[in-house]
């Protein structure tokens, strides 16, 4: 199996066995097969390509092709164990909408994104004076499919706002995990675990 | 050793299936019935004319019912007996096919109400010795899968692995799974929809209307006489025209003229899109019934499947424990990919295991009978994925 994504495979980790899982902006399923695999969920996805969607089909996968900003509202409260949105959220149109359903259909949520803020992301807005282009987020300005750029801090403000309790936060710097401390700064990827008051 | 006795159990199918004249290739049959149609007319006794491939397992497990569209019938992979033509679904059905006799027990019935030996309105009412024709009781889609499951009990078959169908087929693949969910392990629909829409309905008046209007129709008593040809000629050809697309027709005919090199200034077929729409409308009546037409048709019109759920399509499927997985095709404007997801979002709401993908096709709504390598490809994956649970 191919290995996954260091953001998902914290998720893979720390998913429930057995557990229904709902998984946003899926792509061709990867994560979708590991839990089904190692952690016998119940899984769902959604996805806006539909390569993507024949590719997660053919593997044997419930996937529907679907946009986040559009098809969520169909899913009844709490139909999930976990609803999942790894490294999606920048590319909605409506962040804060998708939040609110993700929570609202999950018990829990699980949500990834690249951190802005991170320390490369600051130097090269601030030196180079050009929106950055790193390996992490490899787009031009004009061509980014991530829309809505956040940061660490950012999304723990809009959190509190929300009333959306944090239940786990893992951050990467690389592949590498890193602890809370400054990780507005450091960390490169954050994952949260989120549940709504 | 568990192996050779299953070994011994398959061979042993094997032999009973090749002798058990209730399988095979253009088999006849006819039950007693009743079937209890939704008119309240209860009918029998009803033929049935199917055909099967492949062989049932030993755990009668591996059966996958293939629905015909409005006009198909059961030859879904072996030769038309009146066009002599291959099968209408062979790109999807056969040897290496994602539905395939060597794993499959497939089985394809003519629709109640249809022409190819099923009963319809051509067929003999016992109780009068001739023709049923406007006789025979308005059917709906759920009626067509009723006189489906009688046929399986006939045939010994409990549960089907999947029932499959495009367009009408998908209608009642979806019937299938909602009037049958304990029987229905997976449902694949294809460009296909949960309710008639008023054009689609429209449209279909037109073709009713044209074959009415055809004095040879004889309010349907035209058996033994000679058919309205020119009637459901022209129902056909308006209906081919919602079966392509626009940029389908212009690629393969545009404005271009037929065999002549100018405009005859005339009412012959000029274009080229003439002469094949007439060709269309002329082969078709050659196999098929005028009043099959009426009345498929009209149970095509009927068909809205949240209706006796108070018009909530999520209440069809509440609980169901059936696979589905839906394709629609980005240029087909007789049941629109909208449709498609309105039957997804319905599913998402019922909590049911759902795939779905919109596939892109030049070819309009007859992009599922054509070549199609990506809906292969998921109708495979799925098939399998369902097998292997």
């Amino acid at each position: 199996m191919t290995a996954l994504r260091s953001d998902l495979a914290i998720i893979a980790r720390e998913v429930r066995a057995h557990a229904r899982i709902l998984d946003v902006g899926c792509g061709d399923g990867l994560l979708m097969a590991a839990l089904r695999d190692t952690k016998n969920v119940d899984a769902r996805g959604m996805e806006l390509n539909a390569r993507d969607v024949a590719t997660a089909v053919a593997r044997g996968l419930s996937v529907v092709q679907g946009d986040a900003d559009t098809d969520l509202a169909d899913y009844p409260d709490g139909s999930f164990d976990y609803a999942i949105l790894s490294q999606t959220l920048q590319t909605t149109k409506r962040p804060d909408l998708v939040l609110d359903h993700l929570v609202r259909i999950g018990r829990q949520a699980f949500v990834s994104f690249p951190n802005f803020a991170q320390w490369r992301m600051r130097l090269a807005h601030m030196f180079g004076g050009r929106m950055p282009v790193t390996e992490q987020l490899p787009h031009t300005w004009y061509d980014t499919p991530n829309i809505h750029h956040v940061t660490i801090d950012d999304f723990r403000s809009f959190l509190d706002e929300r009333h959306i309790k944090i239940e786990g936060q893992w951050f990467l710097s690389g592949d590498k995990p890193r602890n809370e401390r400054l990780a507005n700064l450091l960390a490169e990827h954050a994952v949260f675990l989120l549940r709504r008051d | 050793m568990r192996v050779s006795v299953v070994s011994h159990e398959t061979a042993d199918m094997a032999f009973l299936m090749q002798n058990d004249t209730r399988f095979g290739l253009d088999k006849k049959t006819q039950l007693l019935g009743p079937v209890q149609l939704d008119s309240g007319v209860e009918f029998a006794p009803v033929d049935f004319a199917y055909e099967t491939y492949g062989t049932l397992n030993a755990d009668k497990s591996n059966a996958i019912l293939i629905c015909h569209a409005l006009t198909g019938d059961q030859y879904v992979a072996s030769n038309h007996p009146v066009t002599g033509k291959a099968g209408w679904w062979t790109r999807m059905v056969g040897p290496g096919k994602p539905i395939d006799p060597a794993r499959h027990c497939i089985i394809s019935i003519n629709v109640l109400g249809s022409c190819m030996g099923s009963s319809g309105p051509a067929s003999i009412d016992p109780a009068t010795g001739a023709p049923y024709a406007m006789g025979f009781p308005v059917i709906t889609i759920a009626d067509m899968v009723r006189a489906q499951a009688s046929l399986l009990d006939h045939l010994g078959i409990e549960t089907l692995e999947a029932v499959v169908g495009g367009s009408m087929g998908g209608m009642q693949a979806l019937s299938w799974a909602a009037l049958y969910p304990e029987r229905v392990r997976s449902a694949v629909i294809i460009a296909s929809t949960a309710r008639h829409s008023a054009q689609n309905i429209a449209f279909h008046e037109v073709g009713r209307q044209a074959i009415m209007a055809d004095p040879r129709w004889n309010n349907g008593a035209y058996y033994g006489h000679e058919a309205p040809a020119a009637g459901l000629a022209v129902a056909r050809m308006a209906a081919h025209i919602t079966y392509l697309s626009e940029a389908g027709l212009t690629e393969k005919f545009g404005r271009r003229l037929q065999n002549r090199d100018a405009k005859s200034f005339g009412f012959d077929a000029d274009f080229q899109v003439e002469s094949y729409l007439r060709y269309q409308g002329l082969s078709f009546v050659d196999r098929f019934d005028a009043n099959s037409y009426l009345y498929i048709t009209r149970a095509m019109d009927y068909f809205d499947l949240a209706e006796p759920h108070d018009g909530v399509l999520a209440k069809a499927f509440a609980g169901t424990k059936t696979r589905f997985c839906l394709i629609s095709f980005d240029s087909d404007w007789l049941y629109p990919t909208a449709e498609s997801r309105r039957i997804v979002h319905a599913l998402n709401a019922a909590g049911a295991a759902a795939s779905f993908v919109e596939l892109s096709s030049p070819f309009g709504h007859d992009a599922f009978l054509l070549d199609a390598p990506e809906m292969n490809r998921i109708v495979d994956g799925f098939l399998r994925a369902g097998e292997s649970r």
